[in-house]
């Protein structure tokens, strides 16, 4: 008379998991676009405590994914795309190998298009959730959007990375808020500091791409798809945080005459171009000019845990703003060898003006024979025509001013002279770590700067 | 064959020239208009051309040789007939150099001074005073063949009277070589299969061949824009361009066109068919708009508060930089290693690299495979919640208790007691303090008083009647109203009052035992499964204290007392199912509380609180519920035999000794394992014994030491007990391989007992 015996593997861990391969049959999806579906909605596998448990006594390997995250993944709207996709190809298909070509353009015509917008709502409920997952986002819109044309990758992809990079670049000079660079031989590193979140990400060196075998750019493209779509939402908020049109306008659009460079282009390539070019400033909502930041009133030293907090915050704040016009007042001007969009983007932030040669890119200001250029960026050995009137640097003392927040002596980044050590801005040490002697030294100076300008 | 190839160049030539010439008779067919121009041979026009660029080769010929190149001299292959035209074009000059060549060829004599003539004489000359023809030019007779028919031979053919054509000397490859290197025409000097002889070819010939080359009109001089003549202009002319009658279809509607209109009709009357919308730019490109206006979640996101953001990669290091300190960069042994260790294992996924400038910097091979392997991470990798602890190091590592904190503990030998002459097995202190009983192999139980050491009393067991008169287990009744001593001697258990102490206690003790009554239901019934017997006053054996006997099936090896005094259980290893009794003083009754002999039981003890029994067997030490009748625990012991066991006076701690030298302690409420395992004991453990007060335990072993511990058992459930060895206790000498029997800690000072195989009985204090 006992108790009904309670099957096995009826309840508990055993029914919270499912496998990989159960959570295609139950969704009906092809593994491809299961993948798919996982990218986009930020669905990954779970691992369970106890695998023996959940795989009913056998130990096979297996991913397992949270029964919950695959019945939510089954309300998703996307799904009946993924498959009217597959009809539309089936359709175009069959079109194609009976040669219609009235219908394959019809086909063509109506090809299913889905949009990201509430799986970026649903996956960042607040905007701050979604600057703070922005780091992978800017690293692969970077990356695609310095990629060559090819058959690997849609050009739409890469165009459209581009153009929001080159935004949120227009962001970053306009609110200021770079803080960090460095050189690594992976690529260009930068932070910055957007609404109190840091950010940071790579852009790669140069041109020189070799795709590898080894990598699926299906997968990359499909991430690539929601970040394009995230990173024009948090543009539109970005430019509308701090009152900029958004798509972005120039200042000095129509004032600029066409340059014989940009006589072949079309009206909106010529418009991306100089977009690009990060020369100009962009034309604000409000024509009056911002409004004068709000000053913190001063209280007295009211909160007793920490009298000291505010003065810090304060001196803090001070840096910031220091380092924020650090290059303001200097005019640069750079020579073809150097990176010229890095280093366009980083003098810009620190309020400094940059023009180029005209027959380099788009969007040139001034030319070099411009007496009030104070500096040159130079990446040879040696120049011919040297002006007097200007300091010639390598491109590293830029990068080194704004890791130290001060101007450098320029001795040591003359042309032809061997650089001091390029060292990375985003390594704290802790108590008993080695510091390289070049850091020591510079930490030092900067402490001995203080001090004197505290006395 | 020639002339066909001839006239062929013509029409190219003067293609559009000749069209005037034949626009009146042509008809309208394609065909009869070219092949009315393929009848037309008109030589005269070209024959003038070429006379003319003769003239102009004579004069200019020497310096033109520069500017004509022909960049694959070996490479040159010109049908037979090309050469021959070639051959006729060559000017004096080059007739004179290969004059030698020649010899024996007369007609090519006459033709050069014919020539010679020609160009001295007139400005226009005759188009037949040379002469032209392919035909006649011909002096080899073999026709077109395969020319390596005559390799073998030393003729190359026949002429026209068929004679030989013998062919022309070849010099060796020395002479070939000084040719290459003499003459200035050697480069653009071919063979003619034909005869075998070299010619020269001309700067007209060159020109021809590059032009050939390069896909131009062979001849440099020809017109390849021509106006346009529209032949079959698109103007409607009065006349048709073909006779046909048009067909039937032309004029009759189609079948086929009025299904599929039908069709359609159908189709947008259905509603089927919708026509298409014109795309506008808005809809192509993306739309984005104020997303996050209102920062609050909606109902479907809110599972993603459990969400868990990716952790970010790692920020790059100083040795990543381009241009690191020196000290970052890996030296020859280090990067081969670098390069040997799998890609899993290296601690940097990269070379550090020094670049004297940003210009040399390349760009790094594996940036899309680490950006494609942190898009795998992100949508294949688990996540977990990993609650990281910030434990500073320091507070791992426990802190020992200064022995100040640990005392009072027994340090020094204080009183031996002397008097027994075989081993002594077992001692018991008394529950006041004051009385001290042990038990030896030489058949005594002697009292002791424990603060002087004097004898008390001393009883000798009569080895007749009892059979072994070795005392196993001595055991004082622990509850202060009771004066009671159980000793398990042989088969027998005897409680013994030793009538010392408070004399309204033993007193006492001796009426409770007297008023006892049997009732005759109870123990009718049962099985009885120890003999009860009371020993009368008349007795000799009472004078001693013997008070009861119980006579038990087996050797008993072990006595103990439940903690109110009124049970006590007795141990009978070779007892089988009968192998642990409980006895009830109070009603003179035995009971067996097991039916199933789990194994040779060692020793057996009660818990001090709660109605739980301790069997300990050979490796195992179970824990009975006597209420329940149930097995509640079973530790595992880890040691081979389990010699003794002690419970620690709250009950839920106990040690057992065993004589694989070990000491294990076990926390009841933890686990059924050790919860610490100490080897301090170099030979078998004998006796374990915990301090009913202070936080102390100790052991004794075959090593003639007993060890003293600390053993701190806290009543909050969170902290572990701490267990600190602190003493080890010498003076027992061994013999007989045995060193210290038993140990027993007085009830309420901090002191220990220790007997052993040298016959005495040691205090430490």
């Amino acid at each position: 008379m006992g108790r009904e015996r309670r099957k096995k593997y009826e309840k508990g861990e055993a029914t919270a998991f499912m496998s990989r391969n159960q959570a295609i049959n139950k969704l009906q999806l092809t593994l491809a676009d299961f993948r798919r579906l996982c990218i986009l909605k930020g669905i990954y596998p779970h691992e369970p405590k106890h695998k023996k448990r959940v795989n009913k006594g056998s130990t096979v390997h297996k991913t397992y994914y949270l029964v919950k995250d695959i019945n939510f993944l089954a309300h998703e709207p996307i799904i009946n795309k993924f498959r009217e996709f597959k009809h539309f190809v089936r359709r175009l298909k069959k079109a194609i190998n009976k040669r219609n070509k009235d219908a394959e353009q019809r086909i063509r015509n109506n090809k299913p298009k889905y949009k990201l917008d509430h799986i970026v709502r649903e996956r960042y409920p607040s905007f701050q959730d979604a600057l703070g997952d922005l780091d992978d986002c800017l690293s692969m819109c970077f990356l695609f959007g310095t990629m060559p044309q090819g058959a690997r990758v849609h050009m739409e992809y890469i165009n459209h990375a581009r153009k929001l990079t080159v935004e949120f670049m227009h962001y970053i000079i306009a609110s200021k808020s770079l803080r960090k660079v460095f050189i690594s031989i992976k690529g260009i590193y930068f932070q910055a500091e957007v609404m109190g979140q840091q950010l940071t990400w790579v852009v790669p060196h140069g041109l020189g791409y070799q795709h590898p075998d080894d990598v699926d750019y299906r997968v990359m493209q499909t991430f690539v798809e929601f970040y394009t779509t995230l990173l024009g939402f948090i543009n539109f908020k970005l430019y509308h945080s701090i009152n900029l049109h958004y798509p972005p306008k120039l200042e000095l659009d129509a004032a600029t005459p066409v340059d014989e460079n940009e006589e072949n282009m079309t009206e909106k390539e010529r418009y991306q171009e100089r977009l690009s070019a990060l020369s100009q400033t962009l034309r604000s909502l409000d024509e009056g000019g911002g409004e004068e930041e709000v000053q913190l009133d001063e209280f007295p030293a009211v909160e007793t845990d920490d009298p000291d907090r505010v003065e810090k915050a304060k001196v803090e704040a001070e840096k910031i703003k220091k380092l924020q016009n650090l290059f303001k007042g200097l005019k640069f001007f750079l020579n073809r060898e150097v990176p010229r969009e890095t280093l366009v983007f980083i003098i810009r932030s620190f309020g400094g003006d940059v023009s180029w040669h005209k027959s380099v890119a788009v969007g040139a200001t001034y030319p070099e024979s411009d007496e009030s250029i104070t500096h040159q960026i130079v990446d040879r050995p040696q120049t011919k025509n040297q002006y007097l009137s200007r300091y010639y640097v390598q491109p590293q003392w830029v990068f080194d001013c704004v890791n130290n927040t001060s101007l450098l002596p320029m001795e040591s980044y003359f042309p032809g002279a061997t650089l001091p050590p390029h060292l990375s801005p985003f390594v704290e040490e802790a108590e008993g770590d080695y510091v390289p002697p070049e850091r020591q030294a510079l930490i030092n100076r900067q402490l001995g700067l203080q001090e004197d300008s505290g006395v | 064959m020639s002339s066909k190839s001839r006239s062929k160049r013509k029409p190219d030539q003067f293609d559009f020239v000749d069209k005037g010439v034949n626009d009146s008779d042509s008809s309208e067919s394609e065909e009869s208009v070219y092949s009315g121009l393929e009848e037309e041979p008109d030589t005269s026009e070209e024959d003038q051309e070429q006379s003319s660029n003769q003239s102009d080769n004579d004069s200019s010929d020497n310096d033109d040789d520069e500017d004509i190149t022909l960049d694959d001299k070996s490479g040159l292959e010109l049908s037979t007939e090309q050469r021959k035209e070639l051959s006729t074009a060559s000017d004096d000059e080059l007739n004179e150099i290969n004059d030698q060549r020649y010899t024996g060829n007369v007609k090519s004599q006459n033709r050069k001074q014919q020539k010679q003539i020609t160009v001295k004489t007139a400005d226009r000359p005759d188009e037949y005073d040379y002469d032209s023809s392919d035909e006649e030019d011909i002096r080899n007779t073999v026709g077109n063949i395969p020319l390596e028919w005559y390799r073998e031979y030393p003729h190359i053919g026949y002429d026209i009277e068929g004679n030989r054509l013998l062919k022309p000397e070849k010099g060796d490859q020395l002479d070939e070589f000084l040719n290459k290197m003499d003459n200035p025409n050697y480069w653009r000097t071919v063979t003619n299969k034909m005869t075998g002889q070299n010619v020269v070819l001309s700067k007209e010939d060159l020109g021809l061949i590059q032009n050939l080359q390069s896909s131009k009109h062979p001849d440099s001089m020809a017109e390849n824009y021509q106006p346009w003549i529209d032949f079959f202009t698109h103007e409607k002319m009065i006349h048709p361009v073909t006779n046909h009658p048009q067909h039937k279809r032309s004029f009759i509607p189609s079948k086929w066109e009025k299904l599929k209109v039908g069709q359609m009709v159908h189709a947008l009357k259905m509603g089927w068919m919708k026509p298409t919308k014109a795309k506008t730019e808005e809809e192509e490109e993306e739309n984005f708009y104020m997303l996050w206006k209102e920062d609050e979640e909606s109902e479907i996101t809110r599972r993603y508060r459990a969400h868990l953001p990716a952790p970010k990669m790692p920020l790059p290091s100083h040795a990543e930089s381009y241009n690191p300190p020196p000290e970052y960069l890996l030296t020859k042994e280090e990067e081969e290693k670098w390069q040997n260790m799998e890609p899993e294992e290296r601690r940097m996924n990269f070379l550090p690299q020094k670049y004297p400038s940003l210009r040399l910097v390349p760009a790094y091979k594996r940036f899309i495979n680490e950006r494609f392997e942190r898009c795998l991470d992100l949508y294949l990798c688990p996540r977990k919640p990993k609650i990281r602890m910030n434990i500073n190091p320091e507070d791992l590592i426990p802190k020992l208790p200064k022995p100040r904190d640990l005392q009072p503990f027994p340090t020094a030998q204080a009183i031996v007691y002397r008097g027994h002459s075989d081993i002594v097995r077992t001692i018991s202190v008394d529950p006041t303090g004051q009385w001290l009983v042990s038990g030896s192999d030489d058949g005594s139980v002697r009292f002791w008083e424990v603060s002087t050491g004097r004898c008390m009393k001393s009883i000798t067991m009569e080895t007749g009647s009892l059979g072994n008169m070795c005392i196993r287990s001595v055991a004082w009744n622990p509850h202060p109203d009771v004066s009671l001593v159980a000793i398990a001697m042989g088969q027998t258990v005897i409680l013994v009052n030793p009538g010392l102490g408070d004399k309204m206690v033993t007193n006492n003790t001796d009426n409770v035992l007297h008023s006892f009554s049997p009732t005759e239901e109870e123990s009718m019934g049962k099985k009885v499964y120890a003999d009860w017997s009371s020993i009368d006053t008349s007795d000799k054996r009472f004078e001693n204290g013997f008070r009861l006997l119980l006579q038990h099936p087996k050797e008993v090896s072990q006595v103990t007392w439940h903690g109110r005094g009124d049970y006590f259980a007795s141990v009978m290893p070779k007892g089988d199912s009968m192998s642990v009794l409980i006895h009830q003083l109070s009603r003179r009754r035995s009971q067996n509380p097991f039916n199933k002999s789990k194994g040779m039981v060692q020793c057996v003890l009660f818990h001090p609180v709660r109605p739980f029994l301790f069997v300990a067997t050979q490796r195992y030490v179970r824990v009975y519920n006597l209420l329940k009748q149930e097995l509640s625990k079973k530790l595992m012991t880890n040691c081979k035999w389990v010699s003794s066991m002690a419970v620690h006076s709250g009950g839920d701690n106990i040690i057992i000794g065993s004589y694989d030298c070990r000491l294990s302690w076990f926390d009841l409420d933890v686990s059924t394992k050790p919860y610490q395992t100490l080897r301090h004991h170099k030979r078998a453990v004998r006796a374990v014994n915990y301090h009913r007060k202070y936080p102390l335990f100790a052991s004794a072993s075959d090593d003639g030491t007993v060890i003293v511990c600390h053993g701190m058992v806290y009543n909050d459930l969170l902290k572990n007990p701490l267990i600190v060895p602190v003493k080890i206790l010498k003076g027992h000498a061994i013999s007989h391989d045995l060193g210290v029997l038993d140990c027993v800690f007085h009830p309420s000072q901090p002191w220990v007992f220790s007997c052993g195989a040298d016959t005495t009985i040691r205090l430490f204090t």
